[in-house]
């Protein structure tokens, strides 16, 4: 090897390295360009714009599904592509909450009632009030629209209730012959399944507060399904008024009975429902989303739905907890024109009815009607449940909800692990919610 | 006048005489000698930039962020100097979550020590044929294998009060009737710390079984001509060639164990009445369920500087060594 070719490897391997530095500086100067300015993930090119949709819906959907309705979107609309990002509920939740942080939401997310008012606060999603003037939308066909000062930001697409789920081999061996339709037949039902032994209880309560969701599927169902609410008129919390009340010392009167399910403090919704479909416990409240599922894991379980039991003397319409699929616009996107026409396809009556029917739920258009035919006839029976009823669930739009759950979550511990009263329980929680709310 | 036209590659010494005058350096040599004292910044370049971007960015955000009021949730967040540390340092639950992460961390720690060393004396020892020692090692190491959504999964089924322990227990007759293990407050931080130490025992046991096998036969030998036996071996022979590698192992584990959130989310998620909330479950949730970002980072900050007196004295034991 001569001194020369050495030299010129020397000099050649120093070059890389500078040349290594300035490319990874102008590239980390390209990094930081982008950053501050709030870009969604919208692109546009050729003329045709990308729209970024960010949403749990489709790893929940039949495969490939979700996907074949953008592609009709897209066949209606040349000019608008759509790129799914589709992942689980919890990973789309904290994609979301660091995107609503960073300003870099993609162009159309998919929403859940609890946590509209947040992103609407942080000026995360933007206000569809004004995108529906501007595209002189029918508002009367939407079901409902989640408000934050009296401005949509999210539209439900798909609604799932939670109706009481009922082992009916259970109710009939405990010797209930019909499903229980007020809170004592409830409580009495409960006591007679619990006491047939076998690790078998009547209830099942998750008051897990990692996802303390049982707070409003499990608990204010109660209360809902008596006509009462949780709110005063002007959207205070009301945790101390007689009805809430009488719920907790309902579920409490369940504690003491023991016909719960043991482990409730850190029973999870997935524990609730793999007890259900093990006939470990007799009735549950639940979403219907998990029909087939319990028919898929225990094709022999003999079960029903039906409306949640209300108070003894109550005669009202029954209020039913429920779970939405929302839509809503980032604040920051570029084509919040083209966004909104996305959103006006999944709420058009044809895209609507197909979507609820491939998820098994009720449709977010009042005029869409899902196609139960092929389904198992439990969904026809919760749409008629749902019908006779109202969708209640007053934690969607409220401030930090799921925090509000958590706090009502570890009083009611207290309260069923027999260290504070309910009146103590309710008072801490309304003075909590209080400074928040 | 001009220096003589040197041949370096014949004379090397010539090179490095240039290289270190600057008579030489200065005469339109100027580039390559820039070059050269460019080129170790070029090559360490990537990984800098990604420390940067990776580590310091984020750190140098949340400690700023740690100082403001209603950070990311409001488009103009106040500067609220130390507000956020009092309100950490006086919430009940955060000191909750410090005394949990104490116990969680040094029980953990020490079981994972001396199960590890346990084991590993086990799978090194003579007694046992090479057949036998190789279905243990199999068998000690499967905790290891499984990632820790699947232990949560299995620990929560075979720890329900209808599950397979409390079968087995009550079968027997150590228990009189079921035990909420991990819905019980007063056995929810046990049967938390318990999962852990059974899903991380078996890299202590590998670490260890290596550091077993790196100790010379011969100091074994001195010790028995001078007299020791098994225990007198094991204290003065075992220990004290282990010793680096034990204090690497436990300062390590409690800076990991401190930080475990997934297994504790996936399990009691703080829960039942805050006994299992650690100091990473109640950052998470001041984060995002409270979308109380600035005490979030009040409280991660407080963690950071936790994790880093341990990181010292881990950086210090590795100075010694």
């Amino acid at each position: 090897m001569t001194g020369e070719t050495t030299r010129f490897r020397s000099r050649r391997t120093r070059l890389l390295g500078v040349v290594t530095a300035a490319i990874l500086a102008v590239a980390a100067a390209g990094c930081g360009t982008g950053s501050g300015e709030g870009s969604a993930g919208s692109s546009a090119q050729g003329g045709a714009v990308t729209l970024e949709f960010a949403q749990w819906w489709g790893a929940e959907l039949p495969e490939g599904s979700f996907q074949e309705l953008m592609t009709e979107f897209e066949s209606q609309n040349p000019n608008i592509k759509v790129k799914l990002l589709s992942a689980p509920y919890a990973s789309t939740k904290q994609q979301l909450v660091s995107g609503a942080a960073s300003k870099t939401l993609p162009d159309v997310v998919g929403l859940d009632g609890a946590w509209v008012n947040d992103f609407a606060k942080q000026g995360a999603i933007t206000d569809l009030s004004a995108l529906m003037a501007d595209a002189k939308y029918d508002e009367s066909q939407l079901a409902s629209q989640i408000k934050v000062d009296g401005k949509t930001y999210m539209i439900p697409v798909v609604n799932f209730v939670y109706p009481l789920f009922v082992n009916k081999d259970l109710l009939s061996k405990a010797g209930v012959k019909a499903v229980p339709s007020t809170r004592s037949e409830f409580l009495d039902a409960a006591k007679k399944i619990s006491a047939l032994g076998g690790n078998v209880k009547g209830w099942a309560l998750p008051l897990d507060t990692a996802v303390p969701n049982g707070v409003q599927n499990d608990v204010m169902s109660w209360l809902w399904a008596s006509g009462g609410s949780m709110l005063t008129q002007d959207g205070k919390p009301n945790l101390t008024s007689p009805p809430v009340k009488s719920a907790v010392d309902y579920v409490k009167s369940l504690n003491d009975a023991g016909v719960i399910a043991p482990g409730a403090l850190t029973m999870k919704e997935q524990d609730k429902v793999e007890k259900f479909t093990a006939g470990q416990v007799g009735m549950i409240i639940d979403s219907m989303a998990h029909i087939n599922l319990i028919k898929k894991n225990s094709p022999d379980l003999h079960f029903t739905v039906a409306p949640i039991p209300a108070e003894d003397s109550f005669t009202g319409k029954r209020g039913i907890p429920y779970a939405s699929w929302g839509v809503g616009i980032a604040d920051s996107t570029q084509h919040k024109a083209e966004a909104f026409k996305l959103v006006q396809f999944l709420m058009s009556k044809e895209a609507n009815a197909k979507l609820s029917t491939l998820a098994n739920g009720f449709p977010g258009n009042n005029t869409a009607e899902p196609d139960f035919s092929k389904s198992d006839p439990l969904f026809k029976t919760a749409f008629d449940i749902y019908r006779k009823g109202y969708p209640a669930n007053e934690f969607v739009g409220l401030p930090k909800s799921e925090d509000l759950m958590r706090t009502f979550a570890e009083n009611l511990q207290l309260v069923l692990a027999g260290k504070q009263s309910v009146d103590d329980a309710l008072n801490k929680t309304q003075q909590s919610w209080a400074s928040v709310i | 006048m001009e220096p003589a036209n040197i041949d370096r590659t014949v004379f090397p010494e010539a090179a490095a005489l240039e290289a270190e005058s600057p008579t030489f350096s200065a005469r339109g040599r100027r580039r390559p000698f820039a070059v050269r004292n460019l080129a170790p910044y070029g090559y360490i370049s990537p990984t800098l930039l990604l420390i940067f971007v990776l580590m310091v960015i984020p750190i140098a955000m949340v400690v700023s962020y740690s100082f403001q009021d209603n950070v990311i949730v409001q488009k103009n967040p106040v500067f609220a100097g130390l507000a956020n540390y009092t309100k950490v340092l006086t919430d009940p639950v955060f000191l909750t979550a410090i005394k949990n992460t104490l116990i969680f961390i040094t029980l953990s720690t020490i079981a994972h020590l001396v199960l590890g060393l346990a084991f590993a004396m086990m799978l090194n020892t003579g007694l046992l044929s090479g057949l036998t020692k190789a279905v243990f090692r199999i068998i000690y190491i499967l905790p290891w294998l499984f990632t820790i959504a699947v232990v949560a999964v299995i620990w929560r089924l075979m720890l329900d009060p209808y599950g397979v322990i409390n079968y087995i227990l009550t079968s027997i007759g150590v228990l009189q009737s079921e035990v909420n293990w991990l819905a019980s407050p007063s056995t929810a931080l046990w049967a938390l710390t318990f999962i852990n130490i059974w899903s991380g025992y078996p890299f202590f046991m590998i670490s260890l079984l290596a550091g077993l096998q790196g100790i010379s036969a011969d100091l074994y030998e001195a010790a028995a001509v001078d007299g020791a036996n098994g225990i007198q071996r094991f204290f003065n022979v075992t220990i004290p060639q282990l010793k680096p590698v034990l204090i690497s192992m436990a300062v390590l584990d409690l800076i990991w164990t401190s930080q475990q959130f997934a297994l504790i989310w996936m399990t009691t998620g703080g829960g039942p009445l805050n006994v299992t909330e650690m100091l990473s479950t109640y950052t998470y949730k001041q984060a995002f369920s409270s979308y109380e970002f600035a005490t979030a980072s009040a409280a991660a900050v407080i963690v950071l500087l936790l994790t880093m007196i341990m990181a010292f004295f881990y950086v210090r034991q590795l100075r010694e060594r």
